[in-house]
């Protein structure tokens, strides 16, 4: 199943997940990004039905576009995550979408947050969290050895001790994960952690 | 005979009515029978407790049976039995009965196709056979579905469906290409089905397509579902035969490989998928989709491929037979 976790760090946050796609017993893709740069300093990590996840994601995201291009401003993640939460609550009793979501963000000021959003519209203000079969490894885990204003460094090394954790412990565990940071400077992709590397095609 | 039959069928339908002029309420022993006048509500609601009471099993109660006679009893019990005959199975529940009759005949996706992009484009390949559960209802499906001259989709899933939603993104494509002058891109043909898809997600459609072609970036591939799942990749394969097609398409895979080469490796794995797959079989089709569109390379029944993967050898004899010799 998918694993979507994260964490705040000193001035930065970091959203790592899982990147399979998965269809019953079968692996369709082992490289499916599933961590979405909403904008320039905000993530969006999302984990459920792959057609919920896909078009709600892109929702939010051209909703986001389009409150920059008509206001001049780009919104900040608190908005960003009541106005998520508002769609999935206003979904939820006609037609429901089942993604489980995690929102980092960085915004001047403020600093680094990070927002859990649950597919029936719950909505909490994190330091760290985790969705899916691997959350039940990696929020204790979390608990024991996260601190407030970890460095970098340190953020990563545990992110990457839950990764090994989930790859020993859970059963149907996800080969690859993309990990991606927000701070200051942007929105970017940190690291892939790969232990099943396709052949890639030398596209034209 | 009628006589009796229509005055059984009559207390039947009526129960209620015959109740108060013959039996007496159930709990009550003979000498209290009252004979009240009700008005309509309270003898309504009467007969509702009635009946809701005669339904209870009594066989425990003691005074039950002890109050009315035993062959008052028995009488009862064959005048308020279900009618003598069985409901059809499936009358119960119209709408369930509906939906567990379409299940047993749905497709469920019995099928083998893949597809996958190499450095000299994208090759398509599928069986050809349509089931319906158990039976084999065609052997000569076109299960690749040519949108436009340089788009191709493959069928995995209800033919209906597959076929209608194609043709119909087929017009879209052409509709953009008027509108905007230039080919529309694999990539947005894709997401142009998948939204479609996604807007009628739970309402019954089996569609589980791979849309490939070749654009302005180059060669294209993308996996649409009726799920509204959208994936974007270099190799996939479709259907219940796609284990089988995955296990000799990822071994024999390079992104190096001639179209021959490509050729062969979707035909083999089309071919080891329809040999353990029962939903799959008949012919192999083979597409490749290159810079000046697609273009059909072959279709082998895979009987024949078959014998020509394991020709027939001589089995060695272990004893033969000798004549006895003469006494």
């Amino acid at each position: 199943m998918e694993c979507v976790f994260g964490l705040v760090g000193k001035g930065f946050a970091i959203v790592a997940a899982d990147t399979s796609a998965v269809n019953s017993i079968l692996v369709h893709k082992s490289n499916e990004d599933k961590v979405m740069v909403l904008d320039s300093h905000k993530l969006l990590g999302a984990s459920g039905e792959p057609g919920d996840r896909v078009q709600f994601t892109e929702y939010i995201q051209k909703n986001v576009h389009l409150y920059q291009f008509r206001n001049g401003i780009p919104l900040t993640t608190a908005a960003t995550a009541n106005f998520t939460r508002g769609e999935l609550a206003t979904a939820l009793r006609k037609n429901p979408y089942s993604v489980n979501i995690l929102l980092a963000g960085y915004d001047k000021g403020v600093g680094p947050s990070m927002y859990y959003i649950d597919y029936i519209a719950t909505m909490h203000k994190i330091e760290k969290g985790a969705f899916g079969y691997g959350s039940y490894f990696c929020l204790s885990m979390m608990d024991r050895l996260y601190h407030p204003d970890m460095s970098i460094e340190e953020a990563i090394d545990l992110i990457d001790k839950c990764i090994i954790e989930i790859r020993t412990r859970l059963v149907v565990a996800p080969p690859n994960f993309v990990i991606k940071i927000v701070d200051q400077d942007g929105a970017r992709e940190y690291a892939w952690r790969e232990s099943i590397k396709s052949p890639d095609v030398s596209m034209a | 005979m009628l006589l009796l039959l229509f005055r059984l069928s009559f207390l039947s339908f009526f129960p209620s009515l015959s109740l108060s002029q013959h039996f007496a309420p159930t709990g009550t022993k003979p000498h209290q029978r009252i004979s009240v006048s009700l008005n309509f509500k309270q003898r309504k609601q009467r007969e509702e407790k009635r009946r809701m009471m005669m339904k209870l099993d009594t066989s425990g109660l003691e005074s039950f049976s002890a109050a009315v006679p035993s062959a008052m009893a028995a009488a009862e019990d064959q005048l308020f039995a279900p009618p003598s005959f069985d409901l059809p199975a499936g009358c119960a529940d119209f709408d369930k009965f509906q939906m567990e009759a379409k299940q047993t005949l749905k497709h469920a996706k019995g099928t083998t196709t893949l597809a996958f992009i190499f450095n000299q484009g994208v090759i398509v390949a599928a069986d050809s056979r349509a089931s319906m559960g158990g039976y084999i209802s065609s052997q000569s499906v076109k299960k690749i579905i040519e949108i436009n001259p340089y788009m191709l989709g493959t069928m995995a899933g209800g033919a209906a469906d597959c076929q209608f939603w194609h043709r119909n993104l087929g017009i879209k494509c052409r509709l953009h290409e008027l509108a905007n002058k230039r080919r529309i891109s694999v990539t947005g043909a894709s997401k142009l089905l998948a939204n479609i898809l996604y807007s009628y997600r739970g309402m019954g459609l089996s569609i589980g397509t791979m849309i490939a072609g070749w654009d302005e970036k180059g060669p294209g591939l993308y996996y649409v579902d009726s799920e509204g799942g959208r994936l974007k990749g270099n190799r996939f394969s479709v259907g219940s035969g796609s284990p089988y097609a995955y296990g000799v398409l990822d071994n024999g895979y390079r992104p190096d490989m001639t179209v021959d080469e490509a050729h062969e490796l979707a035909r083999r794995a089309i071919y080891h998928a329809t040999f353990r797959d029962g939903a799959s079989g008949g012919v192999v089709s083979v597409y490749h989709v290159g810079p000046n569109g697609w273009k059909k390379l072959s279709g082998d029944d895979v009987s024949e491929l078959h014998y020509k993967y394991y020709p027939v050898q001589p089995t060695p004899v272990e004893h033969e037979m000798v004549d006895a010799p003469p006494a």
